[in-house]
């Protein structure tokens, strides 16, 4: 075992760190307040290789191992998990075709990425079908040499500006997760609509809409994969984005123990810092040991993905602990803040309301466990 | 052309020093190290000029194996190759500049840019002594004169200028009550002061380009350097302690506590 | 007897720099703990007016070279002339206020006589030539106490550490010398361009004013005295929401953030969001009519009293201080 970061490590953390902090950071707020896109944040990131991390080098990408993934991101949540998100939503919606698709689609759906700023989104969830995945009632019917979609997807994050969708539907609805069949949309064909930006509680940066397909064709080459091969692709695509998704709660976490350890040290009450009372140090304490816990997990279910190895069990451990912690951990920075937590002035309460996605994308709190249960019992 | 430039490992700025209670040094448990920023804006000058004007960017740097760490930074940044000096233990100024005009020798550079002081020692002196040692002319502090995000700043021509024919530099210096221009036949050099640049971050690309560059190790003995220290330092010392603030009785009180005891005014 | 010779500095009007002086009381210093003779260089076009202004302050000699090509500052040209004279006297100690030509001078100085030298010197101990100079490192966090192992030892002074020399004593010999030709300067000066001092940046400023509520919106002393120290001005949130001022000048939480060498807080009661955006300065002064107000316990320095009548005061005093 070996916990010491390699001196690439080093160099990109530090790189995504800078970015964070001097990018990123002055505009959070900003981009909190106005649920605006933060293009030009995203844009530099893009030219400092802070996008498609999970691109091997083959397909134009920088070749990154998973851990490196995490590492990097873990910076970018902390300055903002918003713009984290809409940062690391290519990779979601690559995953699907570099894990099922062939040489020929990863050439075409994937390396374009690598070479100018582009946005592909992911979408899985409907109206109906949230963690319940097998229900989905958007469908692809088989016309010659085209698929005809139909129906909806919700929660599409970075879908207003994405010029490419990879889009999990049935060719069977009763073959329920068997049915499950993944295709790439190319642009914005006929029968396409992207819906209005959500008004989101937390993470108001990234982008969010719904997108609804009605006769919409898709040729057949953009299948990836076999029909009915989509639910495992899917499956596996979340077992890889489980730690990025663990990563930026964990990265929102410590930017909320940090606040709150800078402000305990200057909020004077009594005649002395708040920070030397012990009810304040344990909730300190307390942040610190669940951070690192956090951090630990998903290293280790990053690293099992790099060694090759199922990380199913681990990666669902991470993503729910950490999802948790984040909440947590920042409902008690704000605790610490006191009335000015409470306050959009101080930045702890928008930590506490972008923590609580992460509690519910990707898999649910309780789908997490639901999971964890399966593999122990299995 | 050709530029030197250097990247000396120094304690992140942002980290506390401390000294140790014995007054031997400071405190290194959890410190982070640094390329030091008066170097990293060395760097970006030497990028830029070869930019402008084709050539190649060498970084050097002094220190044991972890040196590594910075010189791989500055490959990152975009330098094209790092020279390695393999030294572990004290070394003062006239030591580094010693070794320098060695490297210096060796690569034949047109210019070589350093930072004007590295944040540790803060004395401000190698630029200085391996431009006489060279025979050479130097332009300290380089610089810029306005807030870089002023729009007079953006239309501004570089503090740095190399002249037509690539046998001048025009600095412009940042010094007491103004900005001083020189013009030095090259080669020359050049020490950078805060305000020269923003250095460019280290891209992801660049990081894992720059493990393949080359960094060439060379060692004291077999540049013929003695770099015996002839400066020492005997003790370390915490500054006094900021006193507790007090409440003066008129202006005079606080004008006269301004001047001699803060000596801010 | 051994020599401390301190190295003048003519400024680009003409005049003499008054940091100097402070040079001067700092090689004094020195010389009586070295039990040397006190001596200054002076390099300029034309010597002999800043050399008489200096025979009187305490030097056994004051060496006045004049040539042509000392019009202008360059290193080049002026470290030769320097080292020559420090050997020709055998100078223990050469020393000079640090400067931006101090920093640029003594280093290349240093070099020509393959001396060890040590910058922005905060004190002098030893005898002899066994002198241990304190100065400081990490930008101030550590105060080290070094010592040179070479034959000749160089050194700048930090000014605020040492008082400007006064007249008195014996009035020292001026000495003419003709320095020798440098050989070929390299380096040519271009020109020099004094920064007329606008209201700098608030986030760059060296000194910051701010007001807060009470100034009742009224401005004109902030910016006087602003200009006066040639500051930015900043200002609470109180009277950034009240629409006195605009949003730009806010210091604090959702404001900018400042950490100037000196900050004066005129009027601010200094609730934690504005401590947030000042609290790394330097040295922080209060001026407030409530003797009770929050910002006085993190003033360095705290006065008690209306601002409409302290401000003015302030404002000559700091003027006849300069």
């Amino acid at each position: 075992m070996d916990f010491q970061l390699t001196d690439e490590q080093r160099a990109l953390q530090e790189t995504a760190r800078k970015y964070a902090r001097e990018v990123i950071r002055p505009k959070a707020a900003y981009y909190d307040e106005t649920a605006q896109f933060p293009l030009d944040l995203i844009e530099k990131g893009f030219e400092l290789g802070l996008l498609n991390l999970a691109v091997p080098a083959e397909y134009g990408g920088l070749g990154l191992s998973h851990l490196d993934g995490v590492i990097a991101t873990e910076e970018l949540a902390w300055g903002c998990a918003g713009v984290a998100t809409s940062m690391i939503a290519n990779d979601l919606a690559l995953l699907p075709i570099l894990i099922g698709g062939t040489d020929e689609q990863k050439r075409r759906f994937v390396t374009p990425f690598t070479k100018e700023l582009k946005f592909a989104s992911f979408g899985l969830t409907e109206p109906g079908a949230g963690s319940d995945v097998a229900g989905m009632s958007t469908t692809l019917r088989r016309e010659g040499d085209h698929y005809v979609l139909n129906g909806q997807k919700q929660f599409i994050t970075n879908g207003e500006h994405a010029s490419q969708y990879t889009v999990f539907a049935t060719t069977d609805r009763s073959k329920r997760h068997k049915g499950i069949t993944c295709v790439v949309i190319e642009g914005r064909p006929k029968g396409m609509t992207v819906g209005k930006h959500e008004n989101k509680m937390g993470q108001r940066a990234s982008n969010t809409v719904t997108l609804t397909f009605e006769d919409v064709r898709v040729p057949v080459e953009n299948r990836i994969g076999e029909e009915g091969e989509g639910f495992r692709i899917a499956m596996e695509t979340l077992d890889n984005s489980r730690p990025l998704t663990a990563i930026v709660a964990t990265g929102i976490a410590r930017a909320a123990m940090e606040h709150a350890i800078d402000y305990a040290k200057q909020r004077q009450q009594f005649g002395r810092p708040i920070a030397e009372f012990q009810g304040i140090q344990f909730m300190l304490a307390d942040m610190g040991m669940q951070i690192q816990a956090a951090r630990l997990l998903t290293y280790q279910s990053a690293w099992m993905l790099d060694q090759g190895q199922k990380n199913t069990l681990v990666s669902s451990y991470a993503k729910s602990f950490a999802a948790d912690m984040a909440m947590k951990v920042t409902t008690d920075a704000v605790q610490v803040f006191g009335g000015y937590g409470y306050m959009k002035e101080y930045p702890v309460e928008k930590l506490m309301r972008d923590a609580k996605l992460i509690q519910i994308y990707e898999g649910t709190s309780q789908v997490q466990r639901i999971v964890i249960a399966r593999e122990l019992l299995r | 052309m050709k530029i030197l430039v250097t990247a000396k490992r120094v304690e992140d700025p942002e980290s506390k020093i401390k000294v140790k209670p014995d007054g031997t040094g400071i405190v290194q448990e959890g410190l982070k190290y640094k390329i030091n920023p008066f170097d990293e804006i060395a760097v970006e000058e030497g990028l830029r000029l070869v930019a402008k004007h084709g050539g190649e960017v060498v970084v050097v740097s002094i220190g044991g194996k972890e040196v590594h760490e910075q010189l791989r930074h500055a490959l990152a940044m975009g330098a094209h190759k790092a020279v390695w000096v393999n030294h572990t233990g004290p070394l003062d100024q006239m030591g580094v500049a010693g070794l320098l005009q060695k490297v210096v020798e060796k690569e034949k550079p047109d210019l070589v840019i350093l930072g004007k002081q590295s944040i540790d020692d803060d004395q401000n002196q190698v630029g200085q002594y391996l431009a006489e040692w060279l025979g050479w002319g130097q332009a300290t502090f380089a610089s810029k004169a306005e807030s870089f995000d002023s729009e007079n700043e953006k239309n501004k021509v570089p503090a740095l200028v190399v002249g037509a024919d690539n046998k001048t530099v025009r600095v412009v210096r940042e010094v007491d009550g103004g900005l001083a221009t020189v013009e030095c036949q090259l080669p020359a050099v050049v020490t950078t002061d805060l305000r020269l640049n923003q250095p460019r971050y280290a891209s992801l690309p660049g990081i894992m380009k720059a493990k393949s560059k080359p960094i060439e190790e060379l060692i004291p003995a077999g540049l013929g350097v003695d770099v015996t220290p002839k400066l020492t330092v005997t003790k370390m010392s915490a500054p006094p302690a900021r006193k507790a603030g007090i409440k003066v009785p008129d202006v005079a009180t606080l004008v006269e506590k301004l001047k001699t005891e803060a000596k801010v005014i | 007897m051994s020599i401390v010779l301190i190295v003048a500095e003519q400024q680009p009007d003409g005049a003499l720099r008054k940091a100097t002086l402070n040079a001067l009381s700092a090689g004094k210093a020195l010389a009586e703990k070295s039990g040397a003779e006190l001596h200054v260089v002076v390099l300029a076009k034309d010597a002999s007016a800043i050399a008489n202004e200096l025979k009187d302050h305490g030097v056994k000699a004051v060496h006045a070279g004049s040539a042509p090509h000392f019009e202008h500052y360059i290193a080049e040209a002026f470290a030769p002339a320097i080292a020559e004279l420090a050997q020709n006297l055998h100078a223990d100690f050469v020393g000079m206020a640090s400067t931006s030509v101090g920093k640029d001078l003594m280093p290349r100085v240093a070099a020509k006589l393959k001396a060890a030298m040590a910058s922005d010197v905060m004190k002098f101990e030893g005898s002899g030539t066994d002198i241990t100079f304190t100065r400081p490192m990490w930008a101030g966090n550590v105060i080290a106490e070094v010592k040179l192992a070479t034959p000749v030892k160089v050194f700048t002074v930090r000014t605020t550490e040492f008082p400007p020399a006064q007249k008195g004593g014996a009035p020292g010999e001026v000495k003419a010398f003709t320095p020798a030709a440098p050989g070929e300067v390299k380096t040519k000066f271009v020109d020099f361009k004094e920064v007329k001092s606008a209201r700098p940046q608030l986030t760059e400023a060296r000194v910051v004013v701010s007001g807060g509520r009470g100034t009742k919106g009224d401005f004109k002393e902030i910016e006087a005295l602003a200009d006066v120290l040639g500051a930015a001005v900043g200002a609470s949130r109180a009277v950034v929401d009240a629409g006195w001022v605009p949003n730009d000048l806010q210091v604090g939480q959702t404001g900018k953030v400042v950490a100037p060498e000196l900050y004066i807080a005129v009027g601010i009661s200094g609730a934690i969001q504005h401590l947030a955006g000042m609290k790394g300065s330097k040295t922080i002064v209060a001026i407030n009519k409530d003797p009770e107000a929050p910002i006085f316990q993190v003033a360095d320095y705290g006065l008690v009293g209306d601002l409409f009548k302290v401000l003015p005061e302030l404002r000559d005093a700091i003027k006849a201080a300069k």
